[in-house]
Parts: structure tokens; sequence; C-alpha cells
């Protein structure tokens, strides 16, 4: 074995601890499920805890959704479409995502604290990123409600009906944002499934849908397990699935909605690479592989969790990026200053050791963070793996957590077939300083995604979504709307 | 004086540019709509299959590289042969389909008029189906509609040339290449106009059509991990296994549905994938 | 275990081999320099680190005055000022230094005695640097032999921007000559320089060519100190003292008003140059109004009650 622990001159200004309050969360004791625009009891009253990932304390009990719930649920979807919604007005629906927006924005911090403390992710994140893109989304997709017929899928686009959504809890709220705004801009009522580790955020959300008036079963919020995700997926009265998670779950659903006339769209996992030229700017380069899979710890289906380096460069490359994981705060995801929070949950952080396992038995020279971890919590320091090979399990397989795989390239040629060569095709990294090799990297690669000097960035006007195995359809944009209307 | 004995045709395979007999040496009858001899057909068998998705995954790449006014003009070329041989597919048509004369000269015209109109999206694809996206930050952002890559086809039974034309065309002018199982009793006009693209400078494996028995090859076609797409209007009662085959490999999937309408991009939208790509701007 | 630093910096004979050398390295991608600035814009310093912060900011404060109507009782009260900041608080640390015009050096040595404060002038014609090479040489054994610990020098932005590297190199080597024993400190410009690539480049022929310390700005130009321009010639720092073992240091000067500011370019120093860089020895804040902001602050941080501003002198 061979563990390198990297140890770190810098940070000789030690930060105090500046700690987020977790009483601005206001949560309640216990949250039931939200259907026909009320919270309401599951009906066999079977209830599950969430989490905070970072303590393992119980924050909240929330409903546990049975298949009679689902029915419901997607009863009261039908009923707001038929009756309220699909009568609703573009103009009207549009209001309706504007309230929405500037209710998430007035509640921002009150959303980011129950965000970190159900997820584990750093308070800077959920405040920085998560809740204000959140916000955008509907703001963004408001604005389509009333345009549908400027979208590009023909004169008078119509909505698929009930939509069925299921998320991950990568990025509990930004998700329900990306599945809901342009469903509901498209004229479709929901019924939403929040991950089963990280439902909080979707029921405050819920509290927001209410604040801002809309229309009863409009949308319809049910908690659960995969079970509940199943009944959802399953139900004869949904017309369309979207789903975001991982690629083994993603291809049950297709196999299920297979011999039905369901619409589906999925958005699954990936192993981005990010490309690393020798002209690139090189300590641009640094921050945007820290980003790249350092970012949420990992929880990123786009991580660029492959890191392709050209080999002239490559020593270069690896010493400042290891002195940079070094400098990474870890740790508490209530304090401002933390990069990197806990793990999600504790079946997460048993994979994640497990693929590094993995990667150390192939023969990979491992690299972890100096960082001290909490005793209590799910917690994984920065990890590197140098000298890995493309047959690695840690080169194919998606880890999930902050692990990062280096391997080298000669010519550009070299680095669009290691690229490519992957069942994923989600998200990949170019950096370099010359504009046209850029440009014919990006022609060649097979991704959903790519950033140009830089990684990780988000936003509404800006389809994401994979190629392969990592998924179809898109999410985002004008194109974001195809998934939810009739063409 | 004894009458000309005609050189009858001998309907191969189309793959990789080629046209080879089945591997397997199989053939089967095919009948005319009324019941007579038409032809014994090439039965392609799994191997064949297998080779077509080679050739197709080697040929969509020299497809895509191509500028896409060039893939225009060699689509357009494509019609200009098959507008020559009209009297040929006509034939082959109101053979295969049973229908009057002027029928299948209607039909052979849509046909070749569906080539022209796909034929024309080729340079026009990219900026109806992609764009800039304004997001907020120092970023020049644009979407183009890439290729899924290499789309299998399971043409329609009934309609034999124009069902063909309409699966094939619309994946192969945004840069897919495709394996196509043509209609397995009507096969006859699809491996004709299939031939006409030697002639037409397509690089050899963008379209490869295969026949024989759709229930035996289809299968092998959905699950085949190298395959990124399917279109199963002609699998019938067969589409709803074969669409459950097709996520296995998580496979872009075209069904029919009841409120299609014409000149519908959908077929062409299932099978490209949006490309996003960022770059920074600064000085 | 590391990968040790693999470049050494080659021997430099003429403009071409400068040229050459300065332009191996890779560009500067301004997005990304930026939004590493914003990021780190946001940490949050508490209690005891921001009092060490505001401490370490006030020791590292050139207290400055470069104005035409600067008078040798400006200078005095601007001493007195430099070596005990808040009469009623003697934890309080001196300054830096005071920066000062050549022609008041003298003066400035005088009243500091043998306090801890340092003497810096600015010279070779500050702050456009347009006069010869000869005035400006002579500008500098001016303010040498008046007793200047430093002295701060601008680089000819208008040599630099038209490629004659090598005659901006020549300058600088000239004038540290010219120093003796006094601390060279090179004012880049940077607000001339405009592009991140430039300031790069100036940051490695200003070290390569003998400076003490690179400075962004006169402060007499639009654009002077700013987090990201801070941020590209600490990380020059950086490499150039990993490929030489010498460590050069930045001194950040213009528009820097408020703690807040300070604060924030501390935090880039600490996670980007780290602990080495984090004395008055490497890392200047080149100001005037700062100081009484950071005094203002760390009454705050000790007594809780926010400060009126006619607490502190105003010079």
């Amino acid at each position: 074995m061979t563990d390198n622990s990297l140890t770190s001159e810098l940070g000789a200004l030690g930060y105090d601890a500046a700690l987020e309050s977790a009483s601005l969360a206001r949560l309640q004791p216990s949250y039931g499920l939200f259907i026909d625009g009320q919270f309401t009891e599951p009906s066999r009253h079977q209830q599950f805890t969430s989490i905070n990932p970072a303590t393992e304390e119980t924050i909240a009990t929330v409903a546990m959704a049975s298949s009679s719930d689902v029915d419901v649920a997607v009863a009261s979807a039908r009923r707001a479409y038929n009756k309220v919604w699909s009568k609703t007005s573009g103009a009207e629906r549009a209001k309706y995502l504007y309230r929405i927006a500037r209710l998430i924005q007035e509640r921002s911090r009150e959303l980011a604290v129950v965000e970190t403390l159900d997820n584990g992710k750093p308070i800077r994140e959920t405040r920085d990123i998560d809740v204000p893109l959140a916000a955008a989304y509907f703001f963004y997709y408001a604005g389509w409600a009333d345009k549908l017929e400027y979208a590009g899928y023909g004169p008078n686009p119509q909505p698929v009906g009930v939509a069925g959504q299921i998320i991950p809890w990568n990025f509990p709220l930004l998700m329900a944002a990306w599945k809901l705004a342009p469903a509901l801009a498209a004229g479709n009522t929901c019924v939403l499934k929040p991950a089963e580790t990280t439902p909080l955020s979707a029921l405050i959300l819920a509290e927001i849908l209410q604040q801002a008036g809309l229309p009863e079963g409009v949308v319809n919020i049910v908690t659960g397990d995969g079970t509940t995700g199943a009944a959802l997926v399953d139900h004869p009265g949904v017309d369309k699935i979207a789903f975001t998670g991982s690629t083994e779950v993603g291809r049950l659903i297709q196999e299920r909605v297979a011999p039905t006339s369901k619409r589906l769209t999925l958005e699954l996992g990936g192993k981005g690479a990010n490309i690393v030229f020798d002209d690139a700017p090189i300590d641009e380069v640094i921050e945007g592989i820290i980003d790249g899979i350092f970012y949420n710890q990992g929880h990123v289906c786009c991580a660029g969790s492959r890191l392709l380096v050209q080999e002239s460069v490559a020593d270069e490359v690896l010493r400042r990026l290891l002195r940079r994981v070094d400098q990474l705060r870890v740790g508490n995801p209530m304090d401002k200053n933390t990069d990197v929070g806990a793990i999600n949950s504790a079946a997460q952080l048993e994979r994640i050791r497990e693929l590094s396992n993995w990667g150390e038995q192939e023969g990979a020279t491992r690299y972890t963070s100096s960082c001290d971890l909490p005793a209590k919590g799910y917690w994984f320091a920065p990890t590197v793996f140098a000298n890995v090979a493309q047959s690695h399990r840690i080169a194919r397989e998606e880890i999930f957590g902050p692990v990062l795989s280096v391997l080298t390239f000669r010519t550009p040629e070299e680095a669009i077939a290691k690229a490519n060569n992957s069942k994923y095709g989600l998200a990949c990294g170019v950096w370099s300083e010359k504009g046209s090799r850029t440009l014919w990297v990006a022609q060649r690669l097979r991704a959903g995604v790519i950033w140009a000097n830089t990684y990780n960035k988000f936003d509404p006007t800006s389809p994401f979504g994979g190629v392969r195995e990592s998924g179809f359809g898109r999410e985002g944009g004008r194109h974001g709307l195809e998934a939810y209307l009739d063409v | 004086m004894s009458e000309r004995l005609d050189v009858k045709k001998t309907y191969k395979l189309v793959v990789n540019g080629a046209f080879p007999r089945s591997e397997s040496g199989r053939s089967y009858e095919v009948m005319t709509a009324d019941g007579k001899f038409l032809a014994n057909v090439a039965q392609a068998s799994r191997k064949d299959l297998r080779e077509a998705v080679v050739a197709a995954r080697s040929a969509q790449v020299k497809w895509w590289n191509a500028t896409a006014y060039n893939r225009g003009q060699v689509m357009y070329r494509w019609a200009e042969m098959a507008e020559g041989r009209r009297a040929e597919l006509v034939e082959h048509v109101q053979l295969a389909e049973g229908v009057k004369k002027s029928e299948a000269q209607r039909s052979v015209a849509r046909a070749i008029d569906r080539i022209v109109w796909y034929a024309g999206w080729t340079d026009k694809a990219t900026q109806v189906l992609g764009g800039a996206n304004p997001v907020a930050g120092p970023f020049f952002n644009f979407s183009l509609p890439i290729p899924s890559g290499v789309i299998g086809v399971i043409a329609p039974q009934e309609s034999s040339l124009e069902g063909f034309v309409e699966a094939v065309a619309a994946p192969i002018c945004v840069g897919n290449a495709v394996v196509a199982l043509a209609s397995e009793r009507r096969p006859t006009p699809a491996v004709v106009l299939a031939e006409m693209t030697a002639t037409a400078d397509f690089p050899g494996g963008v379209l490869n059509v295969l026949t024989g028995c759709t229930s035996e090859l289809a299968p092998h076609l959905a699950t085949h991990e190298d395959v990124d797409g399917l279109d199963v209007s002609g699998g019938a009662e067969l589409g709803d296994e074969l669409a459950l085959l097709a996520a296995g490999s998580i496979k872009r999937v075209y069904r029919p549905r009841v409120n299609d309408v014409g000149n519908s991009l959908r077929r062409l939208r299932t099978f490209v994938e949006t490309s996003t790509v960022w770059h920074t701007i600064g000085q | 275990m590391l990968v040790p630093a693999v470049i050494s910096v080659p021997a430099i004979h003429n403009e071409d081999e400068l040229r050459r050398f300065v332009r191996s390295f890779s560009g500067v991608d301004a997005v990304g320099v930026e939004s590493r600035v914003a990021k780190l814009g946001t940490r949050s310093l508490k209690k005891s680190t921001k009092m060490s912060a505001i401490d370490m900011a006030i020791s590292m404060v050139d207290l400055t005055t470069l104005e035409g109507s600067d008078t040798e009782g400006r200078v005095t009260s601007l001493c007195t000022k430099a070596r005990r900041p808040d009469p009623s608080d003697l934890a309080v640390p001196s300054v830096a230094a005071v920066c000062v015009y050549p022609d008041l050096v003298a003066h400035a040595r005088h009243v500091l005695g043998d306090a801890t404060v340092a003497v810096a002038s600015v010279a070779t014609a500050f702050p456009s640097g347009r006069a010869s090479r000869n005035v400006k040489l002579l500008d500098v054994a001016d303010a040498v032999g008046a007793g200047a610990h430093e002295v701060d020098m601008v680089i000819d932005r208008g040599a630099f921007l038209a490629g004659r590297w090598g005659q901006v190199f020549d300058e600088i080597v000239a004038v540290k000559a010219a120093c003796g024993g006094a601390h060279l400190k090179v004012i880049l410009e940077t607000g001339e320089l405009v592009t991140y690539d430039n300031v790069k480049r100036a940051s490695w022929i200003a070290m390569l060519a003998g400076a003490d310390f690179i400075k962004t700005s006169t402060g007499k130009v639009g654009v002077n100190a700013t987090l990201p321009v801070a941020l590209v010639m600490l990380e020059a720092a950086r490499d150039f003292a990993e490929q030489t073992g010498q460590m050069v240091g930045v001194k950040v000067a213009g528009g820097i008003r408020t703690t807040k500011d300070a604060l924030k370019y501390l935090v880039v120093v600490n996670e980007t140059v780290g602990a080495s860089w984090l004395t008055p020895e490497y890392f200047r804040f080149g100001a005037s109004s700062l100081l009484n902001d950071l005094l203002m602050q760390r009454r705050k941080q000790r007594t809780g009650a926010y400060v009126r501003p006619d607490e502190f002198s105003g010079d």
C-alpha cells in the first residue's frame, strides 16, 4: 500500500469557526406528505428519520409514502391538471413561477441552512450556489410559460399531463427546481419524490408553494424510499417520468417504462474527464480540478473525476494539485469557511471506501489530505490517485465522492480517445489557452456538457444532460422544455 | 422464336458499402403482395448484424466529420440516383405492396422528396436545434446537436419504401450511421434504394441494410451495447420488448405515436444529443 | 511524497533570452482568477482570527503620503502615527514604514529616530516614470542618500507595453545597484498593464532583475490594487521562490481603505502563498486611510461597541 499523507505549511491564519446558526432552519419535528395543497398524514402512518450526516443526529421525521399515498397524489395531480392548470393561461402560470422564485429568494438563508443540515454540504455552497440557482431556474422558466410557441416545438405545443419526478440527494432543492420549474411552465402538474436521505428542503419548498398560492394539487410531494419511487414510476396515471440518479436505477426505470406510453428523461451517472493541455493556465487549472472533483464532496454526476493531463506537464500539475488539496478545509458544513463537508450517508461512504481500496489494490498511488476528520458523522478525506490506468476500476466507475483519478496522455487524439473511452458521457473539461484546439476537442468529446477553462458551472439557460449511459433528455434552457411538452 | 429470358436481380445485404450475402449462407423466399415468388433474399444472421454495427461505428465518424454542406450534397445525390431509377423503385413498391402503379409512383415520388427534404436539414439542424445560451456569467455558451452515433432501425413492415426512407434519412441527415432491418416481407425496395448509396458518395457503412427475420434480428439490435439509439417503428407487437431490451444500455428509443404529425422533427430530435460548451471570456 | 519543483531559472544574457523565458509561462485565465478571489472573499474571519489579522494588517501598512501639498508638518504627524497608531492602546503594533517623496525622507528619518518604522521613498520619476535613466537614478541616489531604507520605483510601462522588456529589466538592475543596501520595491502599475498575462510577465521580469518586492500600483491611476492582480503577483512570487529559493515580497497599494478589504488580501495571501508571506517583511499595504479603519475595527473587536471616526487622529 502506498498511502501518502500530504502535509501543508499553508494557512498560518487559522480561521476561528464561523458557524451559521442552525436555528435559522425553523424545522418542525415531523413532516407529512404534501398532497393536494396540504400536509397530510401517510395512510399507513409510517415515518422515517432524516439525519444530519455531519453529526448523525436526527433532525426531523418524515412521512413514508406508500403506493396508496402515491395513488392519492397522482389523482390530485390529475384533478388539478384537468380542472385548473390546463385551463390556466401561460401568463398566469408565469406569475406563479415568478412568485415562487421570489419566495425562494426571501427564504434563502433558511433554505440554505436546511439543505446543509440535511445533506452535509458546506453552507457556503448552499448559500452561494444551490439556493440562488434554484430561484434562478424558477425565474428563467417563468418567462417561458407564456412563450411556448416560440420554443421551437411547433405553433401550439401542449403539456404532457402529470409528471412523476424523482430527484437525488446531492442537490435536493436545486434538483427539485430543475424538475418543477420547466414542468409547471409547460403546463404539467407534478408529483415529486425527493431522495430518502434529503427530503427536507423539498418540504420547505412545499410551504413556499402554499405561500405562493399555487393551486392545490398542481405540485404534490411524496417523501419515501425506493418503493415510493417505484410506485410512482409504475403508476398508470402518470404521463411522464423524469429521473435523476444512478445509471443502475435509471436502467430499471427505463425497463419499467418501456412497455408503456410514458415519456421518459434520465439524468444519470458520469465519469467526467478533465483534460489539461500543456499550455493551460496552470493556477486556474488547479482550481478547476479542485472545483471539478471536490465541489459538493464529489457528489456530482458531472464531477471531473478523471484528470487527463498531458504528460509533459503531469508532474508539475500533480505537485501543485496535491499542495492545493491539502489546503482544503474539511469539516463542519455549517462553518462558513468549510470547503468540503460530510459524505451524505453511511452507504455512500462505504461505496467510496470500497472503490478507493480497489484503487490501491490495483496499484495506483494514493494521496490523502492531512485534514482532521470529525469523530462523528460520515467523512472522507480528499483523495487523489496518481498512476491510474485506463483499465482500473477507479478510472471507469463512478465513485461519487471526493476521489480523483489522474491519468496522462501525449497527444490530443489520445486525450479524446481516453476521454471517450467510457460508457458514460455527461461532462468533460478542457484546459488550454489555444482556442482552435479547445474547439477541436469540444467537437470530438462525446459529452452533453463541455467546460472550457472552467468546470461545474450551471445556469438555467444552459441545457444539461448526458449522452450514452449518462441518460437522455436535457434540463435547462429552451431544450429543457422538450421533456415536458407533447412534441 | 423464343422470348428473351429476364436477367433476375439478386438481393443481398448492404453492409459497409458492399453487398455481401449473409455469412450464414441462408436466404428466404420473398413473395409479391399477390403471393407469387419474387426473390430469394439474403437472410442476415446475428453475425451479419454485428459486422454491420462495426461498419456503422467506423463510418459514423467519417460521416460526422464531413461538413454539413457535404452531407447535404451526398444525400441530395442519393435522391438524384433514386430519381434516375424511379421506374425500378415503382416496380418494386408495386410488387411488394400490391398497390396500383399510380399509387406506387406517388409513393416513390414522396419517398424521393423526403430524401431531398432531409438532405436540406444537414446544414440547418444545428441552427434550429442548437443555439447560444445567455448564462449569467463571463462565459460564451452554446449548444449544438451532435449525432447519437449508431442508430438501429426496425423499418416499418408495411410501407416498404416511404416508411424506410423516413426511418433512415432522419438519423442519417444529422450525422448518425444506421443499421436498418428492412421490412421482413417487403424488403426489396429498401435494398434497391440502399444500393444507390454506394454511387451517392456516402462513406461505406453510413447506411447498412439487413434483410431477414425481424423477430430474430431485432432483439440483437436492441441489446447491442454499441448501438446508441433504436427506432422500433417496424417492431409491431415486438415494440414493448425491444424498448425494454434497449433500456439495458440506456438507448434513445423512437416509437411511433398516434398523434405524430407530418414533418415533425421528433425522430430527428430523438437521435441527436445536445452538447453544450462553456468557454470563459476574458482579456 | 511530493514531486519536487522541476524548473529552475536559466541564466539570462539578453532580451531574447528574457523574452523566451518569461513567455514560457502559461497564461492567466481572467475568469478563473476572478472567481478564485471571489470565493476567497467569502471567508469569514471571526473573534481571535479577526483580531490577529487586524494586528497583522496594521504591522504591514506602509503609511503613505504622496501629495504635492506634503509638508514637514504633515510628515511629522504621519511618523508619529506610524510609531504609535493608537496612543490609548500600547498593544497596537507600529506600522511597517512611512512612504514619502525623496525630499521628505531626511525629515521622516529625523522624526522617527530609532523607531522600528522604516522610511520608504518613491523614486524614479514617480508616478509616471517618464524621465531619462540618469534622472531616475539621481532620484534614487537622492532618496538613499537621505537615508531611505526602502525605495519604491516605477517600471517603464511604455517600454513594457512596447515589448522592450530588456529595457525594463536593465532599468530595474540599475536602480537596484543605486539602492545599495536599501530594499527595492518595484511598482508595476498594473492598472496600466491591464491584462493578467502582463501582470504575470512584469512580475517575473522585476523579480529576475532583483526586486525585493513587487508592488501593484502608484495609487495615482484609475485602477489600483485589486484582489485578482494581487493573486497573480503572489502566485508569481511563490513560483519564483520555488525555483530560485529567493522570497520576493508583494505590496498592494492604492484603493484599500477598509478592514474588510485588507482582510480579504490577507486571506488571499494565507491561502495561496501561505504563512511565510504573512509578515511585514514580505507583504505590505500601501495606504493612508486604511490604518484608521483598522484601528476602529480593532477597538470594536475589543470592546464590542462601534467607534466614532473622530476617536483616531486624521493622520
